[in-house]
């Protein structure tokens, strides 16, 4: 601390602490004390109180006891002279502080002014297919509030394997609209989670955003919380919160919570303009967490470490930044900040006229902002990737076969295929596949771009904007030249691509292509646990669930369905000493319920001993435990001898009782339970899956989303288990949420599972 | 230095008071008498009837065949036992007070600091879960009592040590068993005939003294904790000017808190303050010389008017009504002295009687109402006092640094930990830290050294951290005050201004040392420091020592990995092999060493070097003041006087 920050920040923290008493008494006695407080879509409660009091908040009595915790931890301002220390002081006050911000949100849901009401001219759009149907965010009349247990699971995957490195907590007002975007684009490039809040004198730099048309939601990596300080409180609970879910951590395990967040969570608040009180007070807070605070502004600087890995707070007066415009200061800004907390940044430099980072990977292109497609309704797209000879291929050479797009008209379409030919001393065909879906991400990563699909349903949108920047179609050459050679370079020597939209030779291509995708289906599915040796270990997710470890075998591949046991084998090949370890299988202990010597070795060894056994095909006997990234949830219901499978993107009540956020909670952790298992969406389709326990007749609701989205996959399962009427069977959250609607159903029905044995 | 007596403006002008009435201080006497040319260098040896032998020459032996190396060693043996036994059985009557509070039989204490005990009971493997607090206290009390008494094993707070520190200890077999017992095992081993060899006894000397540090010692600051609660940072005042001219001025003096606690309680009473106004004085103001003044300057916040060599001049004021002394370092002096003023002294310690002085014996069970009894006697003798003469030196000092604050004021309730410490000493913005402590001495000019090494420490980026007299010495000069961060160099100024702390901590008194151990054992466990307290960039201090205990503790340190530096000339000087092996010989085997360097320039300069070698040995960065210094509020402060010119533009901090 300095002097001057800790009077400001315990100054701040005794007015809003005092301030959230007042709230409290008049809201209990307006609205009465059994008032609900609820954050959206959160099994947390509040989170942020949850994890540093224990305290379960769910009505508005229960926030007395909070006011009075976080007015236990306040200080006196120190003195003028011969002051008493201030540093752990202020950041108790900086505790309190969140305790009492994170009340008056809650206050303020109870009394519907959460999220907050968009009231200028503006509107927010959160571009995404995660969050609960909210018809008011829809119609882009309010910001974002907290963000929901299932977009807190969503990123998990993302923050541990590096493709977002950390976010930052942007408090206040730019200077100006323009280096406000530059900030925030700065920050996507590199693939830093935006997070906003705050204002300078009423105006936020979510107004800047908003002014200047800037794309905002989960997708984008930029989330609006609200115009004032409090709503800084979301992101510190959404970091709370990522303790609690991959962490393994207890709530009221506040120390731990909080250096788990130094340790893991890679976190920065920039303050934008000037810095009052409360934002000093909130800065403190933020501190506790490890997370440093760099201004734009002039304010006193705290340079020793420790409470943070390093500098405790920076000021980096905007205008004495050199540069030769704002926006080069704006940079340069940025970059500092990703020095001060320490992110890690993985950058491949890839040449091309619009901006580029996986920040950009949701970004839609919308009919009206479209200049070109390929595939879709109107055209055909497809993407190819194959290995070749080392002296077939021309490292770095990059054609287009056919004409551009400049003599299609705006918002027209036309056909195109894309064919990635590599080569490489360790390249095997089995990588082809994983190496032709990185396709999706690394075209994605440009703004302006949108790719959907992959194979020959491809689907890709240029923008306007992209178009006018001078984007051609030998941009996506030069995209997957580095990206390939940047993120593959251990197994892919050579890399050269050709675009066909010629007519003859794509169709010729496209052939090609197809034979080459059956041939793969084949091959994928014609691998079974017993034809293998080993099964791969996925332990990515153990720098947030620590004692968490993935078995991958043929036949089940990970829970979050980002790695299937080729993938992993692949990415042993890439980075032998990473998270995807051969794990020789050793005696079959157990062939029905799936257990094997050398995978019990492992992950007992790798879970730090706490999982001693894992069954790979049961969800009773010692089932594999999860880190929170899980694509759906299964879990037993008694009363109807059968399981349930919940989505993800299934925001609805489940006969369980709990929704998936709910239930997350319980099967994330690395925690062995059970009964319950989070796992990947195909392995539903697999022959072992749940085998030991009756195998995918066991299921008897089912989300629609899978229902829908699977449909195919789903029928060839019905038909292999001899029950071709089975997934109609199956009921979904349409005809029961609870266990009293679903048992008629499956009478109905005749679902199979009524009359297997006894699950206990 | 000068010939100057003292640097304490207080002092000098007493000192001439005291010149003019004829009325003679230990400053005079240090003048009118040399000290023995033999007994100073350990040369004589009175261990039997055949003696004394004074061993002079080169070669010469004793009657016995002692040699000079045996003979110095010995003596020293004998001061550390001295010292170790001093502060041990202030300890162990701490543990007998704790006992009979949590019996009932001491119903004026209570147990202050419950969090204290818990943890102090986890340390002795008491088990805390669903019992009473007074059950818990009574076996922490009796479990502490066992310690003095040990005969086998170790004493259990060893395992507060680095682990490595510890193997060290096992492996040279010097871990102490008993508190009790390795004192009895010095004194055996001198007496006549017995260990002849030097090396031998000063590694059996190492092992009382660590008994002392990780044992009476440690355990007498945890129940003093327990009982009056753990320092935190306060405000207060220093020096003579804290006397006051219309109250009834009592002072407390010597080394426990147990009294003086009470004394506190009774001058606070109103019925007690109500008998002082009937006297015609305006209140009871009620202050402390030496560590008593520490434990309760540190925990209630009561000035201290002075260290070691004030408590003469105190008297000379004539504003003492009453001087009331425990244990340690009470002058026989103050005897004939206060006969010449109308202060009364009472002796309480059944261990410190004075010839021809008041006594009124001291008891636990009926604490505060002897302590009215002695603040009665006060107030009664308010009316004899004749003229005064009250320096005004008053100076401010923030006290209260327990490691138990440090580590909260390094983070708070949630973080706090020794990290931003250590990384402060990995980066260099901290060169290292040093613990400067131990007495004053009439043989040098009084605060002189302690002031002058703490002040070249500071503005070598040194963390300085002080106890005892050392800690009021300092407190005298403003050292002790956070403003005093202008004085040290640019990388301590930032960690001053980032925590808020002045640049040299009081952490206690004399018995409180401990409180040192405790920091250095978490240092070297936090990380990055190496894996013990001798891989600390660190060194220790005792520039005016003259008592026994001063030795002890310097050893303990020693045997702790610290290389410790005395003031004045060495006791042991006769011997060069005993010296030798005291610097390199313990530094070979324990890490630590000992020497006497009078001249503190050269002590400073040794000190620096030898942190430099530590941090060279554990590859951290070169120490380079250039490189820290921005933070803090100056520029802020600088930049906000343009707000009332009206051009202040927040995105600039160009001027």
């Amino acid at each position: 601390m300095s002097r001057y920050i800790a009077t400001r920040a315990i100054r701040g923290a005794n007015l809003i602490v005092a301030e959230a008493e007042r709230m409290l008494k008049e809201a209990i006695a307006e609205l009465g004390p059994d008032t609900p407080v609820k954050f959206t879509n959160t099994a947390y409660y509040l989170p942020v109180i949850l994890a540093f009091t224990g305290r379960e908040v769910s009505k508005l009595g229960d926030l007395v006891p909070v006011i009075e915790d976080a007015k236990r931890i306040l200080h006196p301002i120190p003195g003028d002279k011969l002051w008493l220390p201030y540093l752990g002081e202020t950041l108790d006050c900086g505790m309190a502080t969140l305790l009492a911000e994170e009340a008056i949100e809650g206050i303020r849901f109870a009394r519907g002014l959460e999220p907050q009401p968009i009231t200028w001219e503006g509107s927010y759009i959160p571009s995404t297919s995660f969050t609960s149907p909210d018809m008011e965010a829809q119609a882009g009349k309010r910001l974002n509030g907290p963000i929901d247990d299932i977009q807190l699971r969503a990123w998990g995957i993302q923050l541990v394997d590096g493709r977002m490195p950390g976010f930052a907590a942007i408090v206040g007002c730019a200077k100006s609209n323009e280096v406000a975007v530059q900030i925030v684009r700065e920050l996507q490039q590199r693939n830093i989670l935006v997070f906003l809040c705050g204002n300078v004198n009423g105006r936020s730099i979510i107004h800047q955003l908003m002014e200047e048309g800037v794309e905002m939601g989960y997708d984008t990596y930029i989330i609006p919380f609200g115009t004032d300080t409090i709503a800084a409180i979301y992101p510190l609970g959404f970091a709370a919160r990522s303790a609690l879910t991959f962490g393994g951590l207890k709530p009221g395990q506040a120390r731990e919570i909080l250096l788990y967040n130094k340790y893991r969570v890679f976190a920065f608040v920039l303050a934008l303009g000037e810095v009052d009180d409360l934002k000093y007070a909130t800065a403190a807070g933020a501190i506790n967490y490890g997370f440093p605070t760099i201004a734009d502004t002039v304010i006193p600087q705290i340079l020793p470490t420790g409470v943070t890995t390093y500098e405790h707070v920076i000021s980096m007066p905007f205008d004495d930044i050199e540069g030769k415009d704002d926006l080069e200061r704006a940079k340069k800004l940025v970059q500092r900040c990703i020095e001060v907390r320490g992110v890690k940044i993985k950058i491949t430099e890839v040449p091309i006229p619009v901006p580029y980072g996986s920040a950009f990977e949701g970004e839609r292109v919308r009919k009206a902002d479209m200049r070109v497609e390929f595939g879709g309704k109107y055209s055909r797209c497809f993407e190819y990737l194959k290995m070749s000879d080392f002296d077939a291929v021309e490292d770095g050479k990059i054609t287009v076969v056919g004409p551009g797009f400049e003599d299609v008209p705006p918002e027209g379409s036309m056909d195109m295929g894309i064919v990635v030919e590599v080569a490489g001393r360790k390249m095997q065909e089995d990588f082809e596949p994983v190496l032709e879906r990185q396709i999706h991400y690394f075209i994605n990563g440009a703004s302006g771009i949108q790719h959907i699909g992959q194979r020959d349903i491809a689907w890709i949108r240029i923008s306007k904007a992209a178009a006018e920047k001078g984007f051609k179609l030998e941009h996506f050459g030069k995209i997957l030249y580095a990206r390939f050679h940047g993120d593959f370079g251990a197994i892919v020597d050579k890399v050269q691509v050709t675009i066909y939209t010629d007519k003859a030779k794509m169709e010729e291509w496209l052939a090609k292509a197809r034979e080459a995708y059956d041939r793969r289906n084949r091959r994928l599915a014609d691998m079974t646990d017993e034809s293998v040796e080993e099964f791969y270990s996925c332990t990515l997710c153990q720098s947030f669930a620590p004692n968490h470890v993935c078995v991958v075998s043929p036949e089940r591949l990970g829970l979050c369905g980002a790695y299937n046991w080729l993938d992993c084998k692949a990415s042993h090949q890439i980075n032998p000493t990473g998270p995807n370890q051969p794990i020789r299988k050793g005696t079959c202990e157990d062939p029905v319920y799936g257990i094997f010597s050398g995978v019990n070795e492992f992950v007992y060894q790798h879970s730090h001993q706490s999982v001693q056994q894992v069954s790979m095909y049961s969800i009773m006997v010692n089932p594999m435990t999860a880190c929170g990234c899980f694509e759906c949830i299964a879990m037993v219901i008694p009363e109807a001898n059968g399981i349930m499978v919940v989505s993800r993107e299934d925001p609805s009540m489940t006969p369980a009782g709990m929704t998936f956020s709910t239930l997350a909670g319980m099967a994330g952790g690395g925690l062995q339970t059970p009964g319950v298992m989070g796992h990947g969406k195909y392995y539903l389709t697999s022959k072992k899956f749940i085998s030991a326990d009756g195998g995918f007749k066991r299921v008897v609701w089912m989300s629609s989303f899978l229902k829908e989205t699977m449909a195919e996959e789903l029928k060839a399962v019905a038909e292999r288990e001899g029950d071709p009427d089975l997934i109609d069977k199956i009921a979904d959250e349409r005809v029961a949420t609870t266990v009293d609607e679903l048992l008629p159903y499956l009478e109905e029905k005749g679902h199979p599972a009524l009359t297997m044995p006894p699950l206990f | 230095m000068t010939d100057q007596k003292s640097i304490d403006p207080a002092v000098c002008d007493l000192l001439e008071i005291c010149e003019s009435e004829g009325i003679s201080t230990a400053f005079d006497r240090a003048e009118q008498m040399k000290p023995c040319p033999i007994g100073s260098k350990g040369a004589c040896c009175k261990n039997c009837a055949m003696g004394p032998c004074r061993l002079t020459k080169e070669g010469q032996v004793g009657i016995c065949g002692a040699t000079i190396d045996t003979v110095a060693a010995r003596n020293f043996a004998r001061m550390v036992a001295a010292g170790s036994a001093a502060h041990s059985d202030h300890g162990r009557d701490m543990a007998l007070t704790l006992l009979a509070a949590a019996t009932g039989h001491a119903p004026d204490y209570k147990i202050r600091d419950v969090r204290k005990l818990y943890e102090v009971a986890s340390f002795l493997d008491v088990k805390t879960d669903g019992r009473p607090v007074n059950d818990i206290a009574k076996e922490v009390a009796e479990k502490a009592l066992i310690e003095f008494g040990r005969q086998q094993g170790n004493i259990i707070y060893l395992q507060r040590a680095p682990r490595k520190r510890q193997q060290i200890w096992q492996n040279l077999g010097i871990a102490p068993r008993g508190i009790d017992r390795e004192v009895v095992d010095i004194m055996h081993r001198t007496h006549a005939g017995n260990d002849q060899d030097y090396k031998s006894l000063l590694m059996s000397s190492l092992r009382t003294a660590l008994a002392d540090g990780w044992g009476g010692s440690m355990l007498s600051t945890d129940i003093t904790d327990i009982l009056f609660g753990s320092p935190v940072p306060l405000a207060a005042r220093a020096n003579m000017g804290n006397l006051s001219e219309d109250q009834v001025n009592i002072v407390v003096h010597g080394h426990e808190p147990t009294l003086s606690e009470m004394i506190l309680v009774a001058v606070n009473d109103p019925e007690m303050i109500e008998y002082a106004k009937s006297k015609g004085a305006k209140g009871i103001n009620l202050t402390g010389i030496c560590c008593t003044a520490n434990e309760t300057l540190m925990r209630q916040g009561v000035p201290t008017i002075g260290n070691f060599l004030s408590q003469e001049l105190a008297i000379a004021t004539g504003a003492i009504d009453l001087m009331v002394v425990d244990i340690q370092c009470i002058m026989q002096a103050l005897a004939p002295l206060t006969k010449q003023f109308h202060t009364l002294l009472v002796t309480t310690s059944a261990k410190a009687h004075i010839d021809g002085v008041t006594h009124i014996e001291f008891d636990e069970h009926r604490a505060l109402e002897i302590a009215k009894n002695i603040v009665k006697m006060g107030i009664d003798n308010f009316v004899n006092r004749g003229d005064v003469h009250i320096p005004k030196d008053i100076d401010q000092m923030v006290v209260g640094f327990s490691h138990e604050y440090i580590n909260y004021a390094l983070g708070g309730f949630y973080r706090g930990s020794f990290r931003p410490l250590n990384d402060a000493v990995i980066q260099g913005r901290l060169r290292g830290v040093a613990g400067v402590v131990g007495c004053n001495n009439a043989r040098t000019c009084q605060d002189a050294a302690h002031t002058y090494i703490v002040r070249e420490l500071i503005k070598n980026d040194v963390l300085v951290v002080m106890t005892g007299c050392g800690a009021i010495a300092c407190a005298k000069y403003g050292f002790l005050s956070p403003e005093a961060a202008q004085y040290a160099g640019p990388g301590l100024r930032e960690i001053c201004e980032a925590v808020g702390i002045p640049p040299v901590l009081h952490m206690g008194s004399c018995v409180d040392n401990t409180r040192i151990l405790t920091v250095l054992s978490q240092m070297a466990t936090e990380g990055g420091l190496g894996e013990d307290i001798a891989d600390i960039p660190g060194v220790g201090f005792a520039p005016e020592w003259m008592s026994e205990k001063a030795i002890s503790i310097g050893c303990y340190f020693v045997g702790s990995g610290v290389y410790t530096i005395f003031g004045s000339e060495s006791p042991v000087a006769n011997s060069p092999a005993v010296v030798r092996f005291m610097s390199e010989g313990w530094e070979e085997h324990v890490g630590g060493k000992l020497e006497f360097i009078p001249d503190p320039e050269e002590a400073v300069r040794k000190a620096l070097e030898h942190i430099d070698k530590k941090r060279a040995a554990l590859g951290l960065v070169e120490y380079d003041p250039t490189r820290y210094g921005q933070s803090g509020d100056a520029l802020m402060l600088k930049l906000l006087e343009k707000v009332e010119e009206g051009t202040l533009n927040l995105y600039s901090a160009k001027l």
